[in-house]
């Protein structure tokens, strides 16, 4: 019972970095300059990195025949337990640069409790990640000050993509029973301690950058739990391709 | 406005110890986005500890084609090496 | 003036045959400055697009292994493009310029990849034999005139050791696999086999510059030559794959200690060259599309990066 919780507790950890990944992956070879295809897939090797340490962690629970590769792509749909804001798509640099640095300082924040968390394999993946993800912070932060107080277009382009985004924000700190059950056992951190952080750093590093969060945001609930945007079944279309095409193959 | 990044020239120090030696050249705009380039694209095998980035513009070469008045001259001035000076094999530690 | 101009000339080339490299800042002739500024930025090119079949399979990787080896060397890719570019830039061509020039369809490319990856299979099929052919002549590269080139070249085929390496795998793995992973590997070699071969260019007697490019060390073989040695390290490859190589001429020669093999089809070659290739227009309008759209964010960072440059002097002032 345990142990099955602690694999759905996996699940919530690695799903959210695989489809950021994914997301990432599909930019490689289009990005305008050279050098910053190579940063974002940096990031996306980094989060696939982790999303392995997870997956072969969660496997060794599952038992069986069951590989990093099956848990990560032999799951339905409502299966997956990452938020609305990864799935979110490449629309333009804008969003790539607002929804990476969204995630990322709830990351790294999630990062650093889990490195006091009881879970020994919790705490050898997080401080293998931690390095990775501050980066990421880095990055996107500087990102995101750059093109918003850039030119009024990439200003107005920046607005825009945390006004479409900031929506799905505030799902990433919403408990599920099963975080609520990582919180309550000491495995994961309590998010809504992490909350008024997160909005700390968000709102003053979107000043800096000229931005301001939208006033009035309805906020959306739902993939977590598995009710998943529109999004989902394209992006899972093309990641379990191979294995649905070709069931019980070895690569 | 239609202006391209600038070029920076990057070194890399492999490891302490060691000197920066430069590596190669990119693109980027202001020098916080050389640096974050500069580990993307020149240090994605582990090769350094420390990075730093010159705008090429601030780069100031000696011209080739004063080689020979430049670099001849020292040609001959072999008594600047420890070769030039004979000294009995019966000498130790020198 | 004519003798001083001839004598430069030949002094140029004395240097080169004496196995010194030329440096950004030396003299050199036009032409040589013009010759290399197109084939690094050709080679360059050939990088960059070459992300694109590649980059068609990485959100369909079959498993996060295969995934996270196909991202890193799509990746190396872009860095190679990045590499080759910056010894272009010292032959005082911009990057913009560059891609203006790849962009509107003028530059040419490796036609290579106007070939669609229409399988998994082809993330094998490319690796282990586009990258096989193009290791062929990067080795050769780093041994070329121009310093810059060479210094990309070297650390170029340092990255580049595990791309065939990766193909390779892949090919191995499909072929221990099951009939339809089998049958995948063979039709992705039925595909790719000739345009590989093709890679090294027209055939010698058709090949103008070859005389002027030995003579500047931008090649050492002809493309007759490297075709040869192509074709003799990779048959044994393929037989190892257990797989078959689609030429009916193909066989061992005693006498000459090489493989003979079939004829190109080179109209084929020169359709592709001339942009009738089944994905030329697609690659162009993929490259085309991420330059258009990254121009607010060119101007985006520059505008930062001059109000950030302002602020200091403000400061300091």
């Amino acid at each position: 019972m345990l142990q099955e919780k602690l694999y759905d507790y996996l699940l919530h950890l690695g799903d959210n970095s695989m489809i950021l990944g994914q997301r990432l992956g599909e930019l490689c070879g289009h990005a305008a300059e050279l050098e910053t295809d190579i940063a974002l897939t940096n990031i996306s090797l980094d989060l696939f990195g982790q999303v392995r340490n997870y997956f072969q962690a969660a496997a060794q629970i599952k038992g069986g025949d069951a590989t990093e590769d099956s848990v990560a792509m032999l799951r339905y749909e409502h299966e997956y337990k990452n938020t609305y804001l990864v799935e979110q798509p490449n629309e333009d640099f804008a969003h790539v640069i607002v929804r990476q640095f969204f995630f990322d300082v709830y990351h790294q924040l999630v990062l650093n409790e889990l490195m006091k968390s009881k879970n020994e394999t919790l705490v050898a993946i997080a401080k293998k990640s931690i390095k990775e993800v501050d980066y990421h912070v880095d990055f996107s932060s500087t990102w995101v000050k750059r093109l918003g107080d850039g030119t009024e277009e990439s200003h107005a382009k920046m607005q825009t993509a945390v006004n479409i985004l900031w929506r799905y924000s505030m799902e990433l700190f919403k408990a599920t029973e099963i975080e609520s059950w990582a919180a309550d056992s000491g495995v994961g951190p309590d998010l809504d301690q992490l909350k008024p952080i997160y909005l700390e750093r968000v709102t003053s590093l979107l000043q800096e950058a000229t931005l301001s969060l939208p006033e009035e945001t309805v906020f959306q609930y739902g993939a977590k739990t598995g009710m998943h945007s529109e999004n989902m079944g394209f992006i899972l279309a093309e990641f379990q391709y191979m294995q649905r095409a070709y069931p019980n193959m070895k690569w | 406005m239609n202006k391209e990044w600038p070029i920076w020239e990057i070194f890399i120090r492999s490891k302490n110890g060691l000197e920066h030696r430069h590596c190669g050249s990119l693109h980027a705009a202001d020098e916080e986005m050389a640096i974050q380039n500069a580990r993307d694209v020149y240090t994605r095998r582990q090769e350094g500890v420390s990075i730093w980035v010159v705008e090429s513009k601030h780069i100031t070469a000696s011209n080739p084609e004063k080689n020979g008045e430049m670099f001849e001259p020292a040609a001959d001035k072999v008594y600047r090496h420890p070769t030039f000076y004979e000294l009995p094999d019966e000498i130790k530690h020198m | 003036m004519e003798n001083k101009t001839l004598s430069l000339e030949d002094q140029f080339q004395n240097r080169i045959d004496s196995g010194e490299n030329i440096e950004a800042k030396d003299w050199m002739p036009e032409k040589y400055r013009k010759t290399h500024i197109r084939q690094i930025s050709q080679h360059a090119h050939s990088e960059v697009v070459g992300m694109l079949p590649e980059g068609n399979w990485i959100s369909r990787a079959p498993s996060l292994r295969r995934k996270v080896a196909l991202l890193a060397k799509v990746q190396d890719e872009a860095g190679h493009g990045l590499y080759l570019y910056s010894a272009a830039e010292t032959l005082g061509i911009s990057r913009e310029e560059l891609n203006e020039q790849l962009n509107s369809g003028r530059a040419k490319y490796s036609s290579i990849f106007n070939y669609p990856t229409v399988s998994w299979a082809d993330m094998g099929a490319v690796g282990w034999l586009v990258d096989g052919a193009a290791i062929i002549n990067q080795v050769m590269l780093t041994k070329t005139s121009y310093g810059p080139y060479a210094r990309a070249m070297v650390r170029i085929c340092k990255e580049e050791s595990f791309h065939q390496r990766q193909g390779y795998e892949i090919m191995l793995s499909l072929c221990n696999g099951t009939e339809a992973q089998k049958a995948m590997s063979q039709d992705a070699l039925n595909r790719w086999w000739w345009p590989s071969m093709m890679m090294f260019g027209p055939r010698d007697e058709e090949s103008p510059n070859t005389e002027q490019s030995m003579k500047w060390k931008i090649k050492k073989k002809t493309n007759d030559e490297l075709r040869q040695q192509f074709v003799d390290q990779t048959v044994p490859q393929v037989e190892i794959l257990g797989l078959t190589v689609p030429d009916k001429d193909l066989k061992w020669n005693d006498e000459t200690g090489h493989y003979d093999f079939g004829t190109i089809d080179w109209d084929e070659f020169w359709d592709v060259v001339k942009g009738n290739g089944l994905m030329n227009e697609k690659r162009l309008k993929d490259r085309n599309e991420a330059w258009d759209e990254g121009k607010w964010v060119r101007d985006g960072a520059s505008a930062y990066a001059d109000k950030q440059a302002e602020k200091r002097a403000k400061k300091t002032a």
